[in-house]
């Protein structure tokens, strides 16, 4: 049921106009941020603020609607988030990949692959790469111009001297059609070949930074690196306790006082798809049982 | 008033004069008998409103000649420097710097990219403050690394060998090279934001009181490796201090400032021996004797 109080998705018409030509210049010019007049949403920044008006701009009345957080369809950012465009816009929504057509998410890709017709939108915290090196926006909307980026290598450099190898294992900064470095947001690095030459169109959003940016269809995205210590999309060595998935992103489980602890998809929906055709890890019927 | 100075005639002489005695200087000396300088200045001015940060300062600078630029605190020297590096855009005058592919250009009209690749290849910059130089939550490997990756170096290895075989030649152990400035005195960390600056082989060094701060056995040590360096690697370089022991030790050449106007200039020793401006007479009458 849609709320009548609300204009379709919440946002009046002229903001989602706005949004919607900052996602175009975007979406023109592949990894570069666009400042948008982000606005007060009815939910605490952080809790996807940026993502939310991205979706709002972006829904129509046809539109079906999916919001993972971390993977999980169910916890409370998917829940409320997808209450709340329940409620005014009235989309359909759906918790299955294939069925949706807009896909908001907070840290992770859906492990089925994309399609054309799908929009995937991301929710960021903080949209520039370079911020924890160079305090100064004025300094690193400079680098970026100037495509400047030895900077962002330094960060690489010190995970290696650190730990022996790159230790960043979220928000991987990438290379987006050999111009503009790009924060991919926080999902993990396993994530990120995926965004490269991806059919669906991703959008980016982070409200309380007021930035947009986007990668079209098809594409580009490299993951920065050293010669000698390559690009490596790691997950945890194990198959999922539920499904038996060997490829998917993995969430390890606590499950007992004992230090007991089992691994499972983090994308809920694929692992409940792989259950629900017969697929069955080495924990899964038990936890079927319960 | 100051009688005008016939500055290019006179610092030539002075080049070769300083020169001569040297035999170790025989490649800095075949320089100075080429035809272009490597940095000339004419008439650059800086106003702060109707204040004079700088007027009318022009001089030439030859391969492998160090200048001095001393004066009072506020006397203009350190604009002077400011602007000479790209940091401050003067109000009017040229900065000429013979590049390696365009021969003299003026840096105050050139593009902007143009000038900061000027400001992490051929020219370097040391800070009087260590940490206004230094990244001080980077390590001291990746603070020498930096200007290498700036410019496209992308192995690890390599960058490393060249951090560890740079804090060798500032007398900084290679067990220290994964530490951070923070952990470093203020010595090592002038000497670390040396090793940081002269890691590309820059051709024109500008230091801003490089040993203010430190205390008299810590400034003959650093100054001792500066020496060794600028020899050893046929540097040019421009030093602004008020003391005058640096610059005797230092300089080729000297430039004394006053109220933003340089009221002297000419070889260090003939300056500082026999200075004829009053206002030179003053400062070198200034000097405590131990």
């Amino acid at each position: 049921m849609t709320d009548q109080a609300y204009n379709f998705a919440y946002l009046d018409e002229q903001t989602k106009r706005m949004i919607r030509r900052a996602i175009l210049k975007g979406v023109a010019i592949p990894g570069y941020q666009v400042p948008f007049a982000s606005r007060e949403m009815p939910m605490p920044y952080g809790w996807g603020t940026g993502g939310v008006q991205v979706s709002a701009a972006t829904l129509t009345p046809e539109d079906t609607f999916k919001v993972i957080d971390q993977g999980a369809d169910d916890t409370t950012n998917a829940v409320s988030i997808r209450k709340f465009f329940e409620r005014t816009a009235g989309v359909a929504t759906t918790e299955e990949t294939a069925r949706a057509t807009v896909i908001q998410t907070r840290h992770r890709i859906p492990e089925e692959p994309l399609t054309e017709e799908q929009v995937l939108v991301y929710q960021v915290p903080i949209p520039e790469p370079l911020r924890f090196l160079e305090p100064s926006e004025i300094e690193t909307r400079k680098m970026h111009a100037l495509e400047e980026y030895g900077l962002m290598h330094v960060k690489l450099y010190e995970d290696i001297a650190r730990h022996g190898q790159i230790a960043t294992s979220y928000a991987y900064p990438v290379k987006v059609e050999g111009r503009y470095v790009m924060d991919p947001s926080p999902i993990p690095k396993f994530d990120n070949p995926k965004m490269s030459d991806n059919p669906a169109i991703q959008l980016f959003g982070a409200g309380r930074e007021q930035r947009i940016y986007a990668l079209p269809p098809y594409t580009q995205v490299v993951s920065l690196d050293f010669e000698d210590h390559p690009f490596d999309p790691s997950k945890a060595d194990a198959p999922c306790d539920l499904c038996g998935a060997e490829d998917s992103y993995l969430d390890e489980v606590i499950i007992d006082d004992a230090g007991g602890r089992m691994f499972v998809c983090s994308d809920t929906d694929y692992c409940r798809a792989r259950r629900a055709s017969g697929h069955v890890g080495a924990k899964g019927v038990a936890e079927d049982a319960a | 008033m100051t009688r005008p100075y016939d500055i290019a005639t006179r610092h030539r002489a002075a080049g070769r004069i300083a020169r001569a005695p040297d035999g170790a200087m025989a490649a800095g000396q075949a320089d100075l008998t080429g035809t272009a300088p490597l940095l000339r200045v004419e008439g650059l001015t800086k106003r702060y409103g109707t204040r004079i940060g700088c007027a009318d300062v022009g001089f030439d600078l030859w391969p492998g000649e160090v200048m001095g630029i001393v004066g009072e605190s506020g006397s203009g020297k350190s604009t002077l420097l400011n602007c000479l590096a790209g940091h401050l855009p003067p109000d009017s005058g040229q900065v000429l710097f013979d590049t390696r592919t365009g021969g003299l250009k003026d840096t105050v009209t050139m593009s902007e990219p143009e000038r900061r690749m000027l400001g992490r290849t051929d020219w370097a910059f040391v800070h009087q403050h260590a940490r206004d130089g230094l990244r001080m939550n980077v390590s001291a490997g990746g603070n020498v690394g930096e200007r290498l990756m700036a410019v496209g170096a992308r192995h690890y290895g390599t960058i490393r060998e060249a951090a560890i075989d740079w804090l060798g030649r500032v007398e900084i152990g290679a067990d220290r090279v994964d530490d951070r400035p923070t952990a470093f005195s203020g010595g090592m960390q002038q000497r670390l934001q040396i090793a940081r600056n002269l890691v590309t082989g820059p051709r024109l060094v500008f230091m801003d009181e490089p040993t203010g701060g430190l205390d008299v056995s810590v400034q003959a040590r650093l100054l001792d490796l500066l020496r060794g360096l600028v020899r050893e690697m046929g540097l040019s370089a421009i030093i602004v201090t008020h003391d005058l022991a640096v610059v005797r030790l230092l300089a080729d050449r000297l430039m004394v400032m006053k109220d933003g106007h340089v009221v002297e200039s000419g070889l260090t020793d003939q300056v500082l021996d026999d200075p004829q401006h009053a206002y030179t007479q003053l400062l070198v009458s200034s000097v405590l004797q131990v």
